[in-house]
């Protein structure tokens, strides 16, 4: 039998196991692909620039730094992947973070307000900018290429306006905390413990679930050596890290950030309208879903996510600066695509852009310890890019 | 007391009255198929009735089981069990069954879905549809048949009273339609009523305990639809007798211009498998060659190759009039005089926001140049020439196409092909969708292309039609051709028995 029909119906035949879709070894490896490519390009670089730089490029030091410089980006890189998975992009994140952080700045070296006020002000300024990008989109219609064209232009003008063109310095040291601190060793080691019982907790929970409707639950050891397996992988992380100063903080607000931008994205029902608005605009909106008020959401989403990627940056630079976050817009996209989410929307993972903004960093990183001139790292950076996109689609159209 | 009463149901659009004084009723557990040329105002009643229109938006009264309904939007009208099922369908392919099958009414806890349940939920809705697959599989995996399916088990989770179903069968084979209407009897005995609405009058006949007719936004006719004939029906519908839907007239058969094969097409996704196998045949200057088989059976995939669009690996060899040909791309098709109409006119075939006019000449633009620059005053004989000929209905040539009905959409899409002198024309699925009188129309230019020595493939779903125009018959399966029978006496049965007696045969070996 070569060819099956295209549709069949099994009508009142219980003949058709449902067990035709297990997935094969192949099929694993064909949704994955992409997943491993990018495992392996990581790898890749790790060992052609620990060669170059005779193995600092690996040293705890470095990768401390790494991480730290994968944050900023990181975390941008959350609230696009939402944005673009509605279909929609946001193109005025790298403006919004500069504006945010020269507020933050202002609020602490002319104003010296204490840090926590300035972190509750930072982020309610972040979500009324979303809001505001997002009115226009969902309400007015304006296509957001537009909307957040716009908002690029005048966020930096703002920005502009408000410092006076000049650098609003030096940030009080309880700002720096927040960029520039280290969790003590084992505080953090502490934090992956409670890590790893909500999230055996939180299986259990929806094990009982499965069986108390009588469903067929995977094995427990199998579920069991998943989850062993990845804390492992993080704990020699943590204890490289610890080797140095401790998991800086902003990396560790990366990674509960990610992990909370996933659960959104694929347990909520928020996060499930998005997936549905990007794939079939016309099907969500028949199927009731308030197509407009979720688009709000995602862009209000984002300017928060903007904002705490503003806090770093200013804590990082211990400055407010009127070009900070200067193309950073470029770097949160390429990441996304890289993680292959799709322009054309209703595909793409949080883990795997985050993925993708490590490996632009990696690259930048890689190349900076080599004293690569500041032109070949834009090149380079280009073709990755192109590279990464092009391979995506490639294996898609043979696949 | 009625399970469903519409009163007196007015729309207007701008100065054009769609509807005018509807009125119609319906009981619990019964299925009345509503008929009615494409225009008619069959959807647009559909729509007030699902709350696509809200209350206000129209004139008149809808009565739900004694109880005044005023519905503010879709959501109202689906919370009292009344679900209409689109002609499109409207599912998010890139979601699992089960995702679809909850889109916006997902089991939640403070807006965490509840996966479990939904699960559990979702099996239990699709043993009602009898549809045996895993709830996790993704959407785009499965057939159109199956998606329908979905479709319906997505409404019986809203606890549906009430089903409208707007062409549900449109897409699917014969067989699949037989089993979804014998799902449509089931539902109706567990008191489900439903809603029906098909171009193919022999469901309508078979399935519908009522049958009533709108012609021009009037209530032509309510009737129990054992007092109507299938041609009682067209006559109400049109206005006017028809005396034959399949005007079929004498042409000459010249001699063999195209010689096809083998032809071996492989899938897109899947390398191994072969979507079309070993397939030759051959078409005559002014044949018209129907294509029998199911959805899936090859039959588009067989043509995409020949026009040289099929997107995965394949083989066609060709011989145009005794010259080997083998073309890299469908451009050279069109420069042979290869040309064809797709099968989804919504995705291959219009381009929405541009005006009938530019639809017709997108093709032959470059005939259309004057020293190297467009001219635009043999674009609009072009055009004109065109909607003449073809009697495309349209209140200007710059009308956008999107508003044009599906018939007089599909005679702009031929317009554009007929533009680039065809040899050999191939018609995939050509009057999906259409009405009847528009049906009509493309049938005689068939006929009047193939007695100027066009050779014509024609692939269809519907067996009445290929009987009713094709020379000759070839009837695939599996991505085999099983037969290739004159039409001459041939019947449904002959073309179905071609087609699975062999498939038993090859099962038992």
């Amino acid at each position: 039998m070569l060819d099956k029909p295209h549709v069949t119906l099994n009508l009142g035949s219980a003949a058709v196991p449902a067990a035709t879709m297990r997935p094969t070894l192949r099929s694993l490896l064909q949704r994955h692909l992409q997943l491993l490519v990018m495992v392996l390009a990581l790898l890749l670089i790790a060992v052609v620039f620990s060669i170059t730089t005779d193995g600092s490029y690996l040293s705890a030091r470095n990768v401390s730094n790494l991480l730290r410089q994968t944050a900023i980006t990181g975390i941008l890189a959350i609230g696009m992947v939402f944005v673009i998975v509605s279909a929609e992009i946001d193109l005025s994140v790298g403006s919004m973070m500069g504006l945010l952080g020269g507020i933050a700045a202002i609020l602490d070296v002319w104003f010296g307000w204490p840090l926590p006020f300035t972190i509750v002000l930072t982020l309610a300024a972040g979500l009324l900018l979303g809001l505001w990008n997002g009115w226009w989109v969902a309400y007015r219609k304006v296509p957001s290429f537009i909307v957040t064209l716009a908002g690029m232009l005048a966020f930096r003008g703002i920005l502009i306006g408000i410092t006076e063109g000049s650098t609003v310095a030096p940030t009080s040291n309880t700002m720096g905390l927040i960029g520039q601190s280290y969790l003590p060793d084992a505080a953090s080691v502490a934090v992956l413990a409670v890590a790893a019982l909500v999230i055996l907790g939180w299986r259990r929970y929806q094990r009982g679930l499965r069986q108390q409707l009588q469903l067929p639950t995977p094995a427990i050891s199998r579920e069991m050596m998943q989850v062993g397996a990845v804390l492992l992988l993080v704990l020699a992380g943590v204890l490289l890290l610890n080797s140095y100063r401790g998991v800086p903080t902003p990396v560790l607000l990366l990674i509960v950030l990610m992990l909370a931008g996933g659960f959104v994205a694929r347990k909520t029902l928020f996060g499930r309208h998005v997936y549905a608005i990007g794939g079939n605009l016309d099907a969500s909106r028949l199927s009731g879903i308030d197509v407009a008020r979720t688009k709000l959401t995602v862009f209000a989403l984002n300017g928060v996510l903007v904002g705490v990627a503003a806090l770093i940056l200013c804590s990082r630079l211990g400055a407010g600066s009127p070009s900070a976050g200067n193309f950073a817009e470029l770097d949160a996209i390429a990441a996304c695509v890289i993680g292959g989410t799709s322009l054309a929307g209703g595909v793409g993972s949080i883990y795997r852009a985050v993925l993708g903004a490590l490996i632009m960093s990696s690259l930048d990183n890689g190349m900076s310890m080599m004293d690569v001139p500041t032109f070949w790292q834009y090149i380079v950076k280009g073709a990755i890019l192109l590279l990464a996109v092009w391979m995506d689609s490639a294996t898609r159209r043979r696949a | 007391m009625a399970l469903l009463e519409m009163r007196r149901i007015n729309k207007t659009f701008g100065q054009v009255k769609a509807l005018d004084g509807i009125d119609l009723q319906l009981q619990t557990g019964e299925v009345l198929s509503l008929c009615g040329e494409n225009g008619s105002g069959k959807s647009t009643l559909m729509k007030i009735l699902s709350g696509v229109y809200p209350s206000g938006d129209y004139e008149g009264e809808i009565w739900l089981a004694g109880e005044r309904i005023r519905a503010r939007g879709l959501r109202d009208m689906e919370a009292l069990g009344v679900v209409m099922i689109h002609q499109e369908l409207t599912l998010v392919k890139q979601l699992s069954i089960q995702d679809n099958l909850f889109l916006g009414c997902e089991p939640h806890q403070h807006g965490v879905l509840n996966e479990a349940r939904m699960y559990q939920r979702a099996c239990q809705l699709l043993q009602r549809v009898h549809l045996d697959i895993d709830p996790d599989t993704l959407v785009a995996d499965l057939g159109v048949g199956q998606q329908q399916l979905v479709e319906i088990a997505k409404a019986l989770g809203k606890e549906a009273r009430l089903l409208i179903l707007d062409e549900p069968t449109a897409p699917l084979t014969e067989r699949e339609a037989q089993l979804l209407l014998g799902l449509i009897g089931e539902l109706r005995q567990q008191g489900v009523s439903c809603i029906f609405i098909s171009h193919k009058l022999s469901e309508v006949k078979a399935i519908s305990d009522l049958i009533c007719v709108i012609r021009d936004g009037v209530h032509i006719a309510t009737r129990e639809a054992r007092q109507l004939s299938s041609d009682d029906i067209v006559t109400l519908m049109v206005g006017r007798e028809i005396r034959q839907l399949f005007p079929r007239e004498p042409h000459a058969i010249g001699d063999v211009v195209l010689e096809v094969g083998p032809v071996t097409a492989w899938d897109r996704q899947r390398p191994g498998v072969q979507r079309v196998q070993n397939v030759s045949f051959s078409v005559r200057e002014g044949e018209i060659v129907g294509i029998a088989g199911l959805v899936g059976s090859g039959r588009t995939e067989l043509m995409e190759c020949l026009f040289a669009s099929y997107e995965g690996r394949y083989q066609c060899p060709l011989r145009l009039r005794g010259q080997a040909l083998q073309f890299r791309d469908n451009r050279q098709a069109l420069a042979q005089g290869i040309v064809m109409v797709p099968e989804d006119r919504k995705r291959h075939g219009i381009v929405p926001i541009l005006g009938v006019g530019d639809n017709i000449t997108l093709a032959a633009l470059p005939t259309l140049r004057r020293h190297g620059l467009l001219c635009e005053a043999s674009e609009t004989v072009a055009i004109n020439d065109g909607i003449r000929r073809l009697r495309v209905k349209t209140a200007a040539a710059s009308l956008p196409i999107s508003q044009l009905s599906g018939g007089n959409q599909q005679k702009a899409i031929l317009a554009r092909c007929l533009m680039l002198h065809p040899r050999i024309l191939i018609l995939d699925e050509p009057t999906r969708g259409i009405d009847v009188g528009a049906k009509y129309e493309i049938y005689k230019l068939i006929y009047e292309l193939a007695r100027q020595g066009i050779a014509i493939l024609m692939v269809s779903s519907e067996l009445p039609e290929v009987l009713g125009i094709s020379d000759r018959v070839l009837v695939m399966h599996n991505g085999q051709l099983k037969g290739d029978l004159p039409n001459d006496g041939l019947t449904q049965e002959a073309i179905m028995g071609c087609a699975l007696r062999q498939e038993e045969a090859s099962h038992a070996g």
